[in-house]
């Protein structure tokens, strides 16, 4: 994108010609994308993909004694308590996590977003209100409030995705705060307001462009940390609710039986990893490309 | 510097009124009625409205608040609804647990996220520094109840070197350690290793080279402690990771530390104990980060002077 003006000195905005090469000499990050293209297929072509329905209790999903079946044979990666087959069960969880990772990120990134380059650009009383408020977020142990959030609400899929968000916009608006003061500070903000431009103006064309890739770099990095408190949520069973598959819930529900079928803990414990591995993986890499202060280090 | 230590201190101060505040007000609001379920199920009406008058839950908010916060000053958390109980005492006999726990998961994560990193960074640019960092990667993006539960099967489970849960001697508390500490161990080995490759950039370590030491006395006498100062500054700051994770590697290893105590109580509606472990959890990250700016400002003269 060419810069919106001619006042703009020449620092990097958003995408520049040469990031995609960039990202492309990176293996790990290109592992990583892999990883987000396989897991968006998972969700995307469940149906096609397994054979089973995610909610069906199959009679010879269980042995005769009633325990789970062990991988292998029909069920791939076996069956869990209720003689479902574990291998739909993640696939279907993989919507989840994607839904979670993008809706409550996605919310978090713009409240964020709203509330840092508001304190950022306003400072005064304005600014100091507002991270004040951050400053409060940050004292309250997060996992425990987005526990006591979930228990209030009736946790649905939505519900938790707002959970997450209200808990996680804080280091993006931390973030955001300190490189919009740095930014209104510049000559050629001041330029733009002699010239008579409104704060509008000069937010939306000013300094939100320089914002993007820091934005898109929390983006991404986000979407990892959301996953994970996602999991961690419906682990403990005040986040997504059984039956509706999720990765840490299926690890809920089977948690008891884990000594004698460990693979209902291992395979969707594996599939959150994975898929939080990747994001950090492509994060990073951003990081390291559109971060011009990381330029020229290792 | 007393000035700026003040400042922090009185700032910290209304941080925590303002989490008592929030945390009152959500509570409040909790659809579940905790009467009913002090009252039971065949509890009439007229017994029901006793108890609420009983606890004061019948006044408006505010003065619901102005009371527990008076009491608060005076160091009184209130009594729990259902283990009738003083919730200061139940918070005092679980909270050594927790702390116990912590202090492992600082040493767990020190000890393998430093190491990591030093390895890593003299190492720099191997498949020795690249796999590594994949690991402190995969450190980071795996969720602690996943750890804890494949380090009981692990090594619980199928070797037997360490008990399956519970509390009480040393090998109790090495793979709940291990679980809270392993997200840190994933930071702090990428920390470590960056300040290390630019502390060993500096040139006072070429000079200590070219006076003709040797690579090991240079590496840990002269470039470590420089490298390690400013990671040393982030342990207040994990206090504040590691109040969420407790609730998650407690409830998994059944340790039993404020982190049981406050799940528990938000299962049963326990206002009063749920109250208390975020306050307490919040005056423990209030005061870790106090820590870190301070230990900041020892370390570093250049923040002194502003």
């Amino acid at each position: 994108m060419a810069n919106s003006a001619s006042t703009d000195p020449d620092i990097p905005t958003t995408i520049e010609p040469g990031v995609i090469a960039q990202f492309a000499r990176r293996k790990l990050a290109l592992f990583g994308l892999f990883l987000v293209l396989m897991t968006l297929c998972a969700a995307i072509f469940a149906p096609w993909l397994t054979a089973f329905d995610p909610n069906e209790q199959m009679f010879d999903g269980l042995t005769l004694q009633g325990a789970p079946m062990p991988p292998g044979g029909q069920f791939v990666l076996g069956t869990d308590l209720l003689g479902r087959d574990l291998l739909t069960r993640i696939l279907y969880g993989a919507r989840t996590s994607l839904i979670i990772g993008v809706a409550a990120n996605g919310l978090a990134l713009l409240i964020g977003t709203i509330i840092g380059v508001t304190a950022g650009y306003f400072r005064g009383w304005v600014g100091s209100a507002l991270m004040r408020m951050t400053d409060l977020m940050m004292a309250f142990p997060a996992l425990l409030l987005a526990i006591c959030l979930a228990a209030i609400f009736q946790p649905s899929l939505w519900i938790v995705a707002l959970v997450i968000a209200i808990v996680y916009w804080v280091q993006t608006a931390r973030v955001l705060y300190a490189e919009t003061a740095s930014l209104a500070q510049r000559e050629f903000i001041a330029a733009e307001r002699t010239l008579g431009a409104g704060h509008l103006r000069i937010l939306l064309k000013h300094i939100l462009p320089h914002l993007v890739p820091t934005i898109i770099v929390w983006g991404t990095l986000g979407i990892s940390t959301t996953v994970l408190l996602e999991a961690t949520l419906s682990f403990l069973g005040v986040g997504v609710q059984p039956p509706t598959p999720s990765w840490g819930n299926i690890i809920f529900e089977n948690q008891t039986y884990f000594q004698a079928a460990p693979w209902l803990v291992f395979f969707p414990g594996l599939a959150i990893v994975t898929l939080a591995l990747a994001f950090n993986l492509v994060g990073d890499a951003l990081r390291e490309i559109l971060d011009p202060t990381q330029r020229g280090r290792d | 510097m007393a000035g700026f230590v003040l400042q922090r201190l009185f700032q910290s101060l209304l941080i925590l009124l303002g989490v008592s505040i929030i945390t009152f007000v959500l509570l409040y609001w909790l659809p579940a009625d905790p009467v009913r379920q002090i009252a039971g199920r065949s509890a009439t009406p007229q017994t029901v409205e006793n108890i609420r008058q009983q606890l004061g839950l019948d006044q408006p908010l505010w003065a619901q608040y102005w009371r527990y916060l008076t009491g608060l000053v005076q160091g009184d958390l209130g009594r729990s609804y259902l283990q009738k109980t003083e919730v200061s005492t139940l918070i005092a006999s679980r909270l050594p647990a927790s702390l116990l726990l912590m202090a492992g998961a600082i040493f767990a994560e020190l000890l393998i996220g430093l190491s990591m990193g030093i390895i890593a960074a003299l190492r720099r640019g191997t498949t020795t520094d690249q796999s590594l960092m994949i690991i402190s990667f995969i450190g980071v993006s795996a969720p602690q109840f996943v750890v804890g539960l494949l380090l009981l099967y692990v090594f619980a489970v199928q070797l037997g070197w360490f008990p399956i849960g519970g509390y009480g001697t040393f090998s109790h508390l090495v793979l709940p350690s291990m679980t809270l500490g392993i997200l840190g161990s994933g930071w702090y080995s990428r920390m470590m290793r960056s300040s290390m490759i630019e502390v060993l950039r500096q040139d006072y370590v070429r000079t200590a080279r070219a006076k003709g030491l040797t690579r090991v006395r240079v590496t840990f006498r002269h470039a470590l402690p420089n490298a390690i100062l400013p990671i040393v500054a982030m342990i207040g700051i994990d206090i504040g990771i590691f109040m969420g994770g407790i609730v998650v590697v407690e409830s998994v290893f059944g340790w039993p530390g404020i982190g049981q105590l406050a799940w528990q109580a938000i299962q049963r509606v326990d206002i009063p104990i749920i109250m208390g472990v975020t306050l307490v959890s919040a005056t423990a990250i209030v005061i870790g980060n106090l820590l870190a700016d301070l230990i900041g400002l020892l370390i570093d003269p250049r923040i002194r002077t502003r």
